[in-house]
């Protein structure tokens, strides 16, 4: 009733939950529609001269531009090359496109770039092209960065998040909410101190040598706006499947549980960026977790839960007491609870 | 985490839940124990405990969410208010959710009103100082829970002698409608889990008269699993041994006599209403409290001119019965089809400890 009086965007529209993709659906989808655009991926694939190309952009428009773990010129990286690396393939090269709002200090720029060009070299890409354009002080906020990067897909690998299956496991290389809980304390609103850090990292280095030990995965994804929950939702809607997830093995800083406890916040829903969600079959569950244990970003992997044959859709948290409950997709961004 | 982690051993919750099973079977008759605090239901679902319970107990969720129970009228008076010249508008996170009769305070931000999200009033007073030139208005919510932090934030603005700051004040108490729920011919409750928090400031001695004159259990419990079940569990036993007392699980947080500190700041500062309308429930007598005289240069109702219009609840909504513990949410006619989380028509499908919204995102896998 609501939504339709008022026909504007609101920031829950950003927040990486349902009203987003009805969003994107509704007008992008809509507009743009095509066999490689379709499957919604976090990267087309693309087929150019018997070869198959990874393609994908993301723009990066994070508050405070610099957190504890990170900043902007890191995640604009780790983002899109994360996004090539989820879908199976190579990242080669990355454009660097800036908005930036006049009076932004030329000191900061330097200071971002530099750790753009740092994070492409751990991640061993190129930024090989870029934009530049200035707006008035108020239309933007000091710096917005978009990257588009493309790689290669690994032959004969197609994960996808229509490929999930009953007895499959769910995997992930650490703990999660890391990335989510240190920028909303670095923001500074809710006056918490906390030692947490973003988790921020390039993760093609470790999907590298988990394919190599795994080769059968199913799926991969980044879990980022809208956290681990709302990637397993994807999964389990494409799939047709239901996935049962159990809260005792969900792998989480203490910092970051008592941070969500104080604010009522659910770390499901919480963003990271150097977290990769993986579906891998079963009888590759055990080398694929080994192979990402065995990565310096995957020390604290961990198998979550399982793909189940039950309602197909339904992502299903088995409680700590044993009680079970929906993990649904978010409606707009987590509030937090007033008390 | 220490003191945490101890509330949720599966273990304990599974004894707990096999005494629990065992006085059902007892008692044997159907029984309905209403948890008044939306912080309950929250847990309640956050952990899956309904679908632990033995057949023949259910939980009923009561009225206990202030975000939920906000009539769409006084979310017209927020945005009215918001959209003033010169006004920073603050509020509780949750509350910024809540569907006006046109809008919320999260789409009057996106239309450009300067909303912002504190987590403390003392948050509020903090920004009313940076912005001398602003008038920073406080939507103040809730419970006992939240009362005095408002209430000392008040009081603190004029120790400072703040003058661009005030508060729109919406605060209610909790007794006088449990009272009437109490009093509704339809109800069918056989006891009841108090809130906890709000026992923090209030104390026990409040409920009395719900063992007293209505011959009705009531347990203060804790928020964790293990204190929802052992309160649960000790509700039944009253019930088993025919006893109706006022008995408290989370005495390791709440005081009989409360947090004499707190209350004398409640007292200082708020005066009862005549009455106050809830969404869902009606206007109910002696419900809402508002700032005294004393501190009306502090008071937004008296410094700004509000619509204040009574908007009435959508005529399909059955709210009340839900509340009431007369029908399940599912049994909604709107539930989950005109009414979701994303276009909340009825008051508890707003906030995360709504029943609604709670069945709506967690319960469906039951």
């Amino acid at each position: 009733m609501n939504d339709r009086a008022s026909r504007s965007v609101t920031l829950a529209h950003g927040g990486g939950g349902r009203a987003m993709k009805d969003l994107v659906d509704e007008v992008f989808v809509a507009a743009f529609q095509n066999e490689f655009l379709s499957p919604l991926e976090d990267q087309a694939r693309l087929p150019l001269n018997g070869e198959r190309l990874a393609f994908t952009t993301d723009s990066y428009v994070v508050d405070p531009l610099f957190f504890p773990g990170g900043d902007i010129g890191k995640l604009a990286v780790c983002g899109t090359v994360n996004d090539l690396a989820v879908g199976g393939a190579l990242p080669l090269y990355l454009s660097c496109a800036v908005i930036l709002e006049e009076g932004v200090r030329v000191e900061l720029l330097q200071r971002v770039a530099a750790s753009m060009a740092r994070t492409a070299q751990a991640a061993g890409v190129q930024i090989v092209t870029g934009d530049t354009k200035v707006v008035p002080r108020g239309a933007c906020d000091k710096l917005f960065i978009t990257t588009t990067g493309i790689g290669m897909m690994r032959p004969g690998f197609e994960p996808g998040a229509h490929r999930a299956l009953p007895g499959d496991v769910v995997l992930v290389n650490g703990v999660l909410g890391d990335h989510g809980a240190a920028i909303l304390c670095a923001r500074g609103d809710m006056a918490l101190d906390t030692p947490i850090e973003s988790d921020c990292a390039p993760l093609n280095g470790l999907i590298g040598a988990l394919l190599a030990a795994a080769p059968g995965i199913r799926f991969m994804r980044d879990a980022t706006r809208g956290g681990a929950a709302t990637v397993l939702n994807e999964v389990a809607a494409a799939s047709g499947v239901a996935i049962e997830l159990d809260e005792a093995r969900l792998p989480m800083r203490e910092e970051v549980k008592a941070f969500c406890e104080i604010l009522g916040l659910d770390p499901l829903y919480l963003a990271n960026e150097g977290r990769v969600v993986v579906i891998a079959p079963a009888r590759e569950a055990d080398a694929a977790f080994a192979a990402m244990r065995a990565h310096p970003l995957g020390a604290g992997a961990a198998a979550i839960g399982r793909v189940t044959s039950g309602e197909p859709g339904r992502v299903v948290l088995r409680t700590l007491v044993g009680g079970r409950r929906l993990v649904d997709m978010l409606v707009g961004e987590q509030l937090p609870r007033i008390c | 985490m220490k003191y945490l982690d101890e509330f949720r051993d599966p273990q304990q919750a599974s004894k707990v839940l096999s005494r629990i099973g065992n006085l059902v079977r007892e008692i044997d008759r159907p029984l309905r124990v209403m948890e008044v605090c939306g912080g309950h239901t929250h847990a309640i679902f956050r952990y899956g405990i309904e679908n632990l319970l033995p057949e023949g107990l259910e939980l009923v969720h009561g009225p206990g969410c202030p975000v939920c129970v906000l009539p769409m009228g006084r979310v017209d008076d927020c945005v009215a208010v918001a959209a003033q010249p010169g006004v920073i508008f603050t509020t509780f996170g949750d509350a910024m959710r809540v569907p006006g009769s046109r809008k919320s305070l999260l789409q009057a931000r996106a239309e450009g009103a300067d909303v912002r999200m504190v987590y403390s009033p003392m948050d509020a007073l903090a920004l009313a100082r940076d912005n001398p030139g602003r008038e920073v208005v406080f939507f103040a919510l809730g419970f006992e829970t939240t009362m005095p932090s408002t209430a000392l934030t008040v009081l603190q603005a004029e120790a400072d002698g703040i003058g661009n700051f005030s508060v729109l004040c919406n605060h209610i108490t909790i007794v006088p409608t449990i009272k009437a729920i109490l009093d509704s011919p339809d109800q069918q409750l056989d006891g009841f889990l108090g809130p906890g928090h709000v026992s923090m400031v209030i104390g026990t001695a409040p409920y009395e008269f719900i063992a007293r004159h209505y011959r009705k259990p009531l347990v203060v419990a804790g928020f964790e699993p293990l204190d929802v079940l052992q309160s649960l569990w000790m509700v039944l036993a009253q019930l088993s041994e025919g006893r109706c007392e006022i008995e408290n699980q989370y005495a390791r947080i709440v005081a009989q006599g409360g947090n004499a500190a707190a209350l004398q700041a409640l007292a200082q500062v708020y005066e009862l209403r005549e009455f106050f309308e809830w969404r869902g429930l009606g206007s109910i007598d002696h419900s809402g409290v508002r700032l005294r005289g004393r501190y009306a240069r502090f008071d937004a109702e008296r410094k700004f001119a509000l619509p204040n219009v009574r908007i009435a609840d959508p005529k399909a909504c059955q709210c009340g019965e839900v509340l009431k513990g007369v029908i399940k949410p599912r049994q909604c006619k709107l539930f989950g089809t005109a009414c979701t989380p994303q276009t909340p028509v009825g008051a508890l499908m707003v906030s995360s400890e709504g029943a609604c919204a709670a069945y709506y995102q967690y319960g469906r896998a039951a």
